[in-house]
């Protein structure tokens, strides 16, 4: 049962030493951890995968969510895509709509899988089938997108954290996004140094973001923040392969997330009282939704 | 290390929208179901903190009642928990509290049948992990993230090694544990992590050793 890595800086030096993928290190140390298979882990993970898949399909289809709030925006991005008039890229655009697509089934309590969090799901799975149309990966890279967004993840989850809860919405979408970014990376053919520096520098682009969800719902802003997440995290990936770097190394950002996350407002931590949630049209729609006012700092 | 595997952050696949309140909820509610070792008929649900402000929207209340009736994280039916535990006659109360504990993210649910009762309180950490922080009164860290027995048991010299006797004659090796008690010579509770899932005969037999109240489980 041995952690090959704590930190990013670990992780990093084990890849390059041994000449591997990060997406191979955190297989291994999941066999070390577990004592189960390498066929097992894969298995697992297809299946999560495939989970993800259905999700996008569904949102890209149209849901609503049962509040009204959220639902039908991933169709409009697709819709848009496709006249030919997007500015941003297509590609880029792609992404955007995915990550919504996700959410918007999360929203409407539709099944997805999580990653590092449901409010979250939207990042990676949104990019990864983006950049899939891109670098036509094979099933078994498309797996290790996911494993190399957990390596991250995991780093994350354990020297900061992940939860809108615990440290306002960096931790959720901006982990996402981060994790996306250095996945993105490896998928791309980038070093596993590269991997680390898109993650810092999308994470660095996300420190200080609230978790404030309108009516306590994970809707507004949630589906939206996934929308720029999954931006976020293309135009950084963009940024560590054309050989970019973080003035902060990747650590020393999650240290400052997970600071800043300490400091932060309770009212701005997934209490519904602070931000967004606060505003009077966010405080009128929690009352049209649950039929009374909702109480605010 | 609280996260240790690769599927605590992606995963688990559920039923949205929340990994936090709506999958963590329901593992709460699952895992203390496991510790009551059947289906309770009544349930108090004490909402702590960002739980209590948020729990409708998130599905919180839905998701515990769901755990309480065995439904995983992914199982549809938690959308229409509160009439499946209807037609299961459990009986359950949804309670927001104003105080705040340690954690944003608590729950205590107080359930029982015709015999017995027991009071579990768990807290949701994030990406659908969960720890039970107290079981009766008896503060304690349970991830389980590992096959779990819990024996609450008389405080008598000679409990603790044949509790630990028995799980030996059952080949079974303990990885961690933990005893701790309310007051000396009172109740007190062991806190057994193994390396293996335990079926009911062994859980059975030690249940039969002298001076011990109550045996449950929680399986990996």
């Amino acid at each position: 049962m041995d952690v090959l890595f704590h930190n990013v800086r670990e992780l990093v030096e084990l890849a390059e030493k041994e000449n591997k993928l990060i997406s191979d290190i955190m297989i291994e140390q999941e066999m070390n951890m577990t004592g189960r298979t390498r066929e097992e882990i894969f298995t697992q993970m297809d299946k999560n995968l495939v989970v993800m898949e259905e999700a996008v399909e569904r949102g890209l289809n149209g849901v609503q969510s049962v509040s009204g709030l959220t639902g039908g925006d991933a169709v409009l991005l697709q819709k848009y895509i496709q006249s030919g008039k997007s500015l941003s890229g297509d590609l880029l655009l792609d992404a955007v709509s995915k990550a919504v697509a996700t959410n918007e089934v999360n929203a409407a309590m539709g099944t997805i899988c999580a990653t590092p969090t449901a409010g979250s799901a939207g990042v990676v799975p949104g990019t990864l089938f983006a950049v899939k149309n891109k670098l036509n990966p094979t099933r078994e890279q498309m797996i290790n997108f996911l494993f190399t967004s957990g390596a991250f993840g995991f780093v994350v989850a354990n020297n900061a954290f992940i939860s809108g809860a615990a440290g306002g919405c960096q931790a959720e979408v901006g982990s996402a996004a981060a994790m996306a970014a250095a996945a993105i990376v490896e998928m791309a053919g980038g070093t596993p140094a590269q991997c680390s520096e898109a993650f810092a520098i999308t994470l660095k682009n996300m420190l200080g973001l609230v978790c404030d969800p309108v009516a306590g719902l994970v809707e507004v802003p949630c589906v939206k923040r996934n929308a720029m997440g999954a931006a976020n995290a293309m135009v950084a990936a963009d940024m560590a392969l054309a050989g970019v770097t973080s003035r902060i190394p990747c650590d020393e950002v999650i240290g400052a997330m997970f600071r800043i996350g300490q400091s932060m407002h309770p009212s701005l931590k997934e209490t519904a009282r602070g931000g967004l949630a606060a505003t009077p049209t966010g405080k009128a729609l929690a009352a049209k939704i649950f039929g009374s006012a909702v109480k605010v700092d | 290390m609280k996260f240790t595997s690769v599927f605590d952050i992606i995963g688990p696949v559920m039923i949205g929208p929340s990994s936090s309140h709506t999958a963590g909820a329901a593992r709460i509610g699952r895992v203390a179901r496991d510790l009551f070792g059947k289906k309770p008929t009544w349930a108090k649900i004490h909402l702590y903190g960002s739980f209590a402000e948020t729990y409708k929207g998130h599905g919180t209340d839905v998701a515990i009642v769901g755990g309480l009736l065995d439904f995983d994280t992914f199982d549809e039916r938690i959308k229409t928990s509160f009439e499946h535990a209807k037609n299961a006659g459990l009986e359950f109360e949804i309670i927001p509290e104003e105080a705040n504990k340690e954690h944003p993210n608590t729950a205590r649910i107080v359930m029982g049948d015709d015999t017995t009762e027991m009071s579990v309180e768990g807290i949701s950490i994030g990406g659908g992990k969960i720890e039970i922080s107290e079981v009766n009164g008896f503060k304690l860290r349970l991830t389980g993230g590992l096959p779990t027995i819990l024996v609450v048991h008389d405080d008598r010299a000679g409990c603790i090694a044949n509790v630990a006797n028995s799980l030996a004659m059952h080949h079974v090796n303990i990885g961690h544990m933990e005893v701790s008690r309310i007051e000396r010579g009172q109740t007190a509770l062991m806190v057994i992590e193994v390396d293996q899932n335990i079926d009911d005969r062994i859980l059975h037999q030690i249940s039969l050793i002298p001076n011990i109240t109550k045996v449950s489980k929680i399986n990996n």
